[in-house]
């Protein structure tokens, strides 16, 4: 295992030597307080039946729409289609300029490069999956070619997939150790790219689990903890959504560093993102209701934002062919 | 707009009709008072008039009773379980149907959030109707014999805290074994009781089956003291629960009271500890506190003490306060002037016995009756307020070291109506349980009702079982 240096927050947090070894850092996962699932549950769902209205809605779904990380992960991706993306994530309602630009472009990382030229000049971000997505079955060498690739190539965001198989049989050192490399992997400095650790909290199963994954990465160094890769169901639940707000919530309290949080998969519908709102604004609080610290993995979801935008401000609804398809 | 305010989002009231003055429902007609009596009901979060109630005197309730007394002789205990089971599914069902008006009326004039007559009081009281409904042809298998007699006429006195739900656990089981009621709502809150009494006529419910008389404490002591009453149900506070046991020692009778409460909800160092803040919320903030077996003490361990409080403090400052019309409003208002009076009060006294106060800041609107969600930390088991029933939305925080020192703590109350434990060990949830002097016990959870499950308390917290199978051993002779 290489040695990494502690974070000064967190030797300052008394967190210091939580990762020093895997008997320390074990201990220190399975003493995190458990997650009552019915608990859980109810609380996401007590929560989804906030009634977001008038101006309220109108804040919300333009939020949503600036935290949207609107992606194209499929093998038929193509550099027509990546372009075609890029525009509607610089613009995405064509008919109405005041429709504010999404958070970034998420693409594997062979089309990080056309992306990144689309884009450039607006504030969109490029994001790359990386590390073997999704399933992360790859050697560690590989790994960090690609998260490198993917740097090298203009990435600003980098989307990593933890390796299930270690986390679940209990080499919770091992995922640390590879989190913080491809960290390293990311650069440094100011140009440094951020890293987004995906959980995929499908695999993980239990909620316990999504709380000391949430822990393992933001101890790693995580920029932002992300729930799925997309590919499995299910992905971003609300409950699941719910422990990772209250474990960056948790973890700000205790190391003063604040950790982002990017739900994806499964977000289809406005109404499915001002929900996630809610959550941020109840759970996490205020100081994650900004594209900075809170994301949306999406494709579809882009349009039903727009549709419900535009009914809000015309008083009727738009059919289907009124919105781009991409 | 910069910041993510919820605007308001006000259920509309429009679903409503609100008559300007109700008579009282007996013998299957709405009657106006033999003398002529009346009051008024307010809505507590405006103190709006919302209409003029009869005030039944005794000749009233004994017009009742003996409507009562005709119709379970004549009708009632002359059909087959599986007639009065059809009955009470479609009222059952027609509640369902009208829920949405049930709801709003039920907010208007309790003052309790939209959000909980809408989620939580409506659909109970339509679960426990159907619930019962299905009991009403098997009575012979619940477990009183083979052919179980029902009582007669009975007297039942409810409060005001879950006006219609507390109406469905009395009328639902009653029926159901084959008595017939004269029910008697609290009179801050007895518009729900008088739109039931209109949903039984539109289930075409034999006349004098349900009677509904609206008063105050007086028509309720008539009611229950009168001699052609068979049985005598009675849900509120422990004080008028000694008066009904004292008027009716001797008698027939037979009773089952459903008192007060001072719960304790234990929290131990190894509990899911975001679950059991919200645990805590729900146990003592739901509906305002004016539930009697909310989790008003909190014994937390106190290892995670401090953990605990600063985790629910920051949970308070998410709670809104305000319009319970609105549907985003998690506090409504308290249900009257005089129930203010008592909580202020309390708390007074626990300010005086020098316990800490803390409320988050939250802004009380100028009408209506409200009180702010309070927590006092450092209380011992010597302060008032550890051991009377407030019924507001205040919490008692006291810290124990050993489980036998929260079990202790827990059971050293007069009352015991029900009780949470908080851990993620199974076996000290079953160690617990069995221990604990409570009527009810939640673990990893707090104020879950279900009609299959019985409620009801130890001690001073009154005696008999409502709900599920127990439930109808309250309305039976085996």
């Amino acid at each position: 295992m290489t040695s990494t240096v502690i974070a000064p927050e967190l030797a300052a947090a008394g967190l210091g030597d939580v990762t020093s070894s895997a008997a320390s850092l074990r201990r220190f996962l399975l003493g995190l307080p458990g997650v009552d699932q019915v608990g859980a549950e109810a609380r996401a769902a007590d929560l989804a039946t906030r009634s977001i209205k008038t101006t309220a809605k109108a804040y919300a779904l333009d939020l949503a729409i600036t935290m949207i990380d609107l992606t194209t992960l499929e093998g038929m991706d193509t550099t027509g289609k990546v372009r075609a993306l890029c525009a509607k994530g610089i613009r995405p309602d064509p008919t109405d300029p005041t429709a504010p630009p999404v958070a970034a472009i998420c693409v594997y990382n062979d089309l990080v490069g056309v992306a990144k030229e689309a884009l450039s000049g607006s504030s969109v971000r490029v994001a790359a999956v990386a590390t073997a997505f999704p399933s992360g079955r790859a050697s560690l060498a590989v790994k960090l070619a690609d998260t490198a690739e993917a740097v090298k190539a203009g990435a600003d965001e980098i989307d990593m997939v933890i390796d299930r198989g270690a986390f679940l049989s209990g080499r919770y050192l091992d995922v640390f150790a590879e989190i913080t490399q491809v960290r390293a992997a990311c650069g440094d400095g100011t140009g440094r790219a951020h890293l987004k650790v995906i959980l995929e909290t499908g695999e993980l199963q239990t909620y316990d689990n999504v709380r000391r994954a949430s822990w393992l990465a933001m101890l790693a160094g995580a920029d932002f903890i992300k729930t799925s890769t997309g590919k499995i169901v299910p992905a971003a639940t609300p409950p699941v959504t719910l422990v990772m707000l209250e474990a960056v919530r948790d973890f700000r309290e205790a190391t003063g560093r604040q950790v982002g949080v990017k739900a994806a998969g499964g977000i289809r519908t406005a109404k499915d993102a001002v929900r996630n709102l809610v959550m941020v604004n109840e759970i996490a609080g205020p100081d994650w209701l900004r594209p900075e610290w809170f994301r949306l993995g999406a494709s579809s979801l882009l349009n039903d934002l727009l549709m419900q935008r535009t009914k809000l401000a015309t008083g009727r609804y738009s059919g289907p062919d009124y919105f781009t398809l991409d | 707009m910069t910041t993510f305010d919820y605007a308001p989002a006000p259920e509309s009231r429009a679903v409503v009709t609100l008559r300007s003055s109700y008579g009282l429902y007996i013998d299957g007609v709405f009657v106006d008072p033999v003398g002529g009596g009346s009051f008024k009901t307010t809505n507590p979060a405006t103190e709006e008039v919302l209409a003029e109630v009869s005030e039944a005197g005794s000749a009233d309730v004994d017009l009742a009773v003996k409507a009562a007394r005709r119709a379970y002789t004549r009708t009632w205990s002359k059909l087959p379980g599986r007639e009065r089971g059809k009955y009470l599914f479609r009222i059952a069902r027609i509640i369902q149907e009208r829920s949405r008006e049930l709801a709003v009326l039920e907010t208007l004039d309790n003052g309790k959030p939209i959000k909980e007559s809408r989620d939580v009081d409506i659909p109970l009281v339509a679960a426990y109707f159907f619930h019962y409904a299905g009991w009403a042809d098997k009575l012979d298998h619940a477990g009183y014999g083979p052919d179980p007699k029902a009582l007669g006429v009975c007297a039942q006195v409810i409060p005001w805290n879950f006006p219609l739900l507390m109406l469905a656990w009395k009328i639902a089981p009653a029926l159901a074994a084959g008595n017939t009621v004269v029910l008697k709502p609290a009179e801050t809150t007895p518009l729900t009781a008088l739109l039931f009494a209109e949903i039984c006529q539109q289930a075409e419910l034999p006349p004098g089956v349900v009677n509904i008389v609206t008063g105050a404490g007086a028509t309720g002591q008539t009611l229950v003291e009168h001699p052609g009453v068979d049985k005598v149900a009675f849900t509120g506070s422990t004080e008028v629960g000694k008066q009904i046991a004292r008027a009716v020692a001797g008698s027939h009778k037979k009773v089952t009271l459903e008192l007060g409460g001072k719960a304790a909800n234990i929290v131990f160092d190894d509990a899911p500890i975001d679950q059991a803040v919200e645990g805590i919320i729900r146990g003592v903030f739901f509906n305002q506190g004016h539930v009697c077996c909310a989790g008003t003490r909190l014994l937390v361990q106190e290892s995670v003490a401090d953990e605990v409080i600063r985790a629910l403090k920051r949970r308070l400052k998410t709670l809104r306060l305000g319009d319970p019309m609105d549907k985003n409003t998690d506090i409504g208002a308290i249900n009257s002037a005089i129930q203010l009076g008592r909580i202020r009060a309390m708390t007074d006294i626990g300010d005086a016995e020098g316990a800490e106060r803390w409320s988050p800041k939250c802004e009380l609107p100028e009408r209506g009756f409200w009180y702010p969600p309070t927590i006092f930390t450092g209380v011992t088991q010597a302060h008032r307020i550890a051991r009377d029933e407030i019924f507001g939305p205040v919490l008692s925080v006291l810290t124990f070291r050993t489980p036998k020192e929260a079990l202790e703590k827990a059971n050293n109350s007069p009352y015991g109506l029900s009780a949470g434990v908080w851990t993620e060990k199974g076996s000290r949830i079953l160690w617990m349980a069995q221990h604990l002097r409570a009527g009810v016990v939640w673990a990893n959870t707090f104020n879950q009702f279900d009609p299959a499950s019985p409620f009801g308390g130890y001690k001073e917290s009154g005696y008999g079982r409502e709900g599920g199978r127990p439930g109808l051993e309250a309305y039976l002779n085996g």
